[in-house]
């Protein structure tokens, strides 16, 4: 197993009195003090049953909830190369300030994370400036070129979770047959970015009814799922392991499920914008709507929340993508693609998917943190003994996206200026205290 | 009207009084002296990064026509080339403190944009294949002068429909004016969705004896061999426009410039059917009236329209 990396942070000592605890996996649910000691889930009691421990904090945590926190397997850090975007502390602060222990960072960086020496600089630029846990994937092909597969099994050595050349497509059937044959030897998974580059062509959005009224070029549904159907096909042949990023559309989504149900070793993971917004958003001719896979039409929508309903889809990944001012604020199909999310996620689907009654909030949980066993760490958990991975939420309280600021270097959030429920008063990550939020009062023992 | 972006910001009432205005600034065409007082003083910027030579050619008269000045800024050869951004560039003209700015984009939105960065009244010139309003409404205005009422009047526009803003903003005024709308072409360039814009879309012109107008669109050349079009025989042979096709009571516009010989046969462009020139004479007394309206609003009660109307008076010089 490759860890994670994060900075050195002391070791939590925390008593959060009458917390509402959810934990969908142990099945918890129910009004708890808990004591955290030493970075640790020590003990769960009823209300008021328990003293705080020496020269630790008590938090006074009566009408909140407490979660496992989240784990994003999909995040773009831009370290190195884009730092003006985002860097590994303002990344990982707004990972904490989402409610998140854990994230995933992807490898299209400038340059590519595709050589052992570039991936263990950037674990050990992790290991100083990261506030949460980040793993790192490394490209599938040098260079994201397509053409030559990477050192992948130096790469892994070196720390790589897995391998992806996210942001584009392995278009050649052959190179991803000879990444899944070196994934045998080395471990790890694929995930994969789907997009047939013929189909897709020049898009900027989807195809469809909106982007004939735009006369924007379109990106059809099946850019995507045909090349979900011809790789889930390759994994069964070579029996890889494989992960399909950030689903779009309905037949995709139909596609992985028939791929589970023939018992091949596929997941997939979905953002909150594609379970939340359509193409109707582009009308505005907004760049803060341009994402790659982008936004689709209703139809694909429902698609995709009937499976994480029924669990075809795993994960809830953000795909945070931070983009400066400057660069988003051109013509939409100029504009590069992608939008921020760490610090909104779990607001929106709470506001506009639990809230609603679409979903349960248990399900929600489950989904956010569920990626945990995709790259190989400890599921966060609120059983004693656990390792303190937590966030403390306020479910109740209210507040507009965006309006005091985002602690990402970057504020290219699609869901800008909406009013949500749910906001994020503390997470711990990996046993030590990574995010308070700045007006929550803590009160020392 | 603050702005002209897009046909979408007007209603029947909004394109009948630019109309209407416009039938007025053409009787003023007539007279020896054409030039009108109404905007003098007022500065009037072309900010064209596309190649143009009607619409960009057009706005420079009808905005001299006026009495405005006129700087005209062409992406060749200007600071654009040296990679300033669109934001950047217009906060160095919006230093000259211009009354309008008329915007040609490669790129859709680009007009609405500009509208947030800038004071001035912003007129949408053709962004990407998006919008292209004025086109539209002088399109109008050809036919009305021809045909009276576009009520009940059915408009064929045939070829590339996909990639062309002329045909988006067509569609709109159009049918806002009361007309049946049918699109047609191939399947590849003319997508069912064009239903959703409130046209009927055929993939034959079988039906096109019923056409009361045949709106036939420029078929870029690149198209052929990409794919979308077999080849320009196949084109020709479904979907040209000529004297077989062409009724003798059916009117033909096309927005120029015309590819002789594949959109249209020659014959039919000389025809007494063709509406072309006057389209491109509609072109600027329609402009006129949109940067009158932009930038000296509509009249709303009766004494300022009778003010307006005096405004209207030849320049006595």
């Amino acid at each position: 197993m490759n860890a994670l990396s994060a900075s050195p942070r002391p070791p939590a000592e925390l008593l959060l009195r009458g917390a509402h605890l959810l934990d969908p996996r142990s099945g918890l649910d129910s009004t708890r003090d808990v004591l955290i000691r030493d970075g640790r889930i020590a003990e769960l009691a009823p209300p008021g049953t328990l003293e705080a421990p020496g020269g630790g904090e008590v938090v006074d945590a009566e009408g909140r909830h407490l979660f496992p926190a989240f784990v994003d397997p999909h995040v773009h850090l831009r370290t190195p190369g884009q730092e003006h975007k985002e860097d590994l502390d303002t990344g990982t602060r707004a990972a904490a300030a989402g409610g998140y222990c854990a994230v995933v960072a992807m490898p299209n960086t400038d340059p590519v994370i595709d050589h052992p020496a570039l991936l263990r600089g950037l674990i050990d630029a992790a290991a100083r400036e990261a506030r949460i846990p980040v793993g790192f994937m490394a490209a599938i092909s040098q260079g994201l070129a397509g053409e030559h597969l990477t050192d992948m099994s130096a790469l892994r050595s070196a720390g790589a979770i897995g391998f992806t050349d996210d942001g584009k497509p392995v278009a050649s059937a052959g190179l991803l047959r000879h990444a899944l044959r070196n994934q045998i030897l080395c471990g790890g998974f694929l995930a994969l970015h789907e997009e047939d580059p013929a189909l897709s062509l020049d898009g900027v959005m989807h195809e469809g009814t909106v982007s004939v009224e735009l006369g924007l070029a379109g990106i059809p549904s099946i850019s995507e799922s045909t090349m979900i159907a011809r790789d889930a096909q390759i994994a069964e042949a070579e029996r890889g392991r494989v992960h399909f990023q950030h689903l779009s559309a309905r037949r995709s989504v139909e596609a992985l499920a028939e791929a589970r149900s023939r018992g091949i070793a596929a997941s997939g993971e979905v953002t909150p914008h594609h379970l939340l917004l359509t193409d109707e958003s582009v009308r505005s001719l907004d760049s803060s709507f341009k994402m790659n896979p982008p936004l689709r039409g209703e139809d694909d929508r429902a698609g995709l929340l009937d499976a994480l309903r029924s669990g075809t889809i795993e994960f809830i990944a953000t795909d945070h993508a931070p983009h400066s001012r400057d660069e988003k604020n051109v013509p939409f199909e100029q504009a590069p693609m992608g939008t921020t999310g760490l610090e909104s996620s779990f607001a929106v689907l709470y506001t506009e998917l639990v809230l609603p009654g679409v979903i349960e909030l248990e399900l929600l949980i489950d989904r956010l943190t569920a990626a945990a066993a995709l790259i190989g760490i400890e599921t966060p958990s609120l059983t004693p003994g656990s390792t303190a991975n937590v966030c403390l939420i306020d479910l109740a309280a209210q507040w507009r996206i965006g309006e005091s600021g985002y602690e990402s270097r970057s504020s290219n959030c699609c869901f800008a200026g909406r009013e949500v429920s749910g906001r994020v008063l503390m997470t711990v990550a990996d046993g030590a205290v990574a995010y308070r939020e700045r007006a929550f009062a803590v009160s020392a023992a | 009207m603050r702005h002209l972006l897009s046909i979408e910001d007007l209603d029947r009432e909004a394109i009948e009084r630019i109309l209407d205005l416009a039938a007025n600034f053409g009787a003023v065409a007539d007279r020896p002296i054409k030039k009108l007082p109404s905007l003098r003083g007022r500065l009037v910027i072309n900010l064209f990064y596309e190649a143009s030579t009607r619409t960009r050619s057009s706005f420079e008269l009808a905005a001299k026509r006026l009495s405005a000045d006129v700087l005209n800024l062409v992406s060749s050869g200007s600071s654009v080339e040296k990679g300033e951004s669109l934001r950047d560039t217009v906060a160095t003209l919006s230093a000259y403190g211009p009354d309008a700015i008329v915007i040609r984009s490669p790129h859709a939105g680009a007009p609405g944009l500009l509208a947030g960065w800038t004071h001035a009244a912003v007129v949408n010139a053709g962004d990407g294949k998006h919008q292209h309003p004025t086109q539209a409404l002088l399109d109008c205005y050809a036919l009305t002068q021809r045909l009276g009422s576009l009520e009940g009047k059915s408009i064929w526009i045939v070829g590339d429909l996909l990639h062309s803003r002329v045909a988006r903003s067509c569609i709109q005024a159009f049918t806002m004016l009361g007309a049946d709308v049918t699109v047609a072409g191939p399947p590849t360039l003319v997508p069912d969705a064009f239903e959703a814009l409130g046209a009927s879309v055929r993939h034959s012109l079988a039906e096109i004896r019923g056409a009361d107008v045949i709106y036939a669109l420029r078929m870029q050349l690149e198209r052929m061999g990409s794919g979308q079009v077999p080849s320009l025989r196949e084109y020709v042979a479904h979907f040209q426009i000529d004297s077989r096709r062409l009724g003798p009571r059916q009117l033909l516009m096309h927005p120029g410039p015309v590819n002789r010989g594949i959109e249209l046969s020659g014959e039919v462009i000389d025809s007494p059917q063709s509406l072309i020139t006057e389209q491109v004479a509609a072109g600027v007394v329609v402009r006129m009236a949109v940067l009158y309206e932009v930038l000296a609003g509509a009249p709303q009660t009766p004494d300022e329209q009778q003010a307006a109307s005096r405004e209207l008076e030849p320049q006595t010089a």
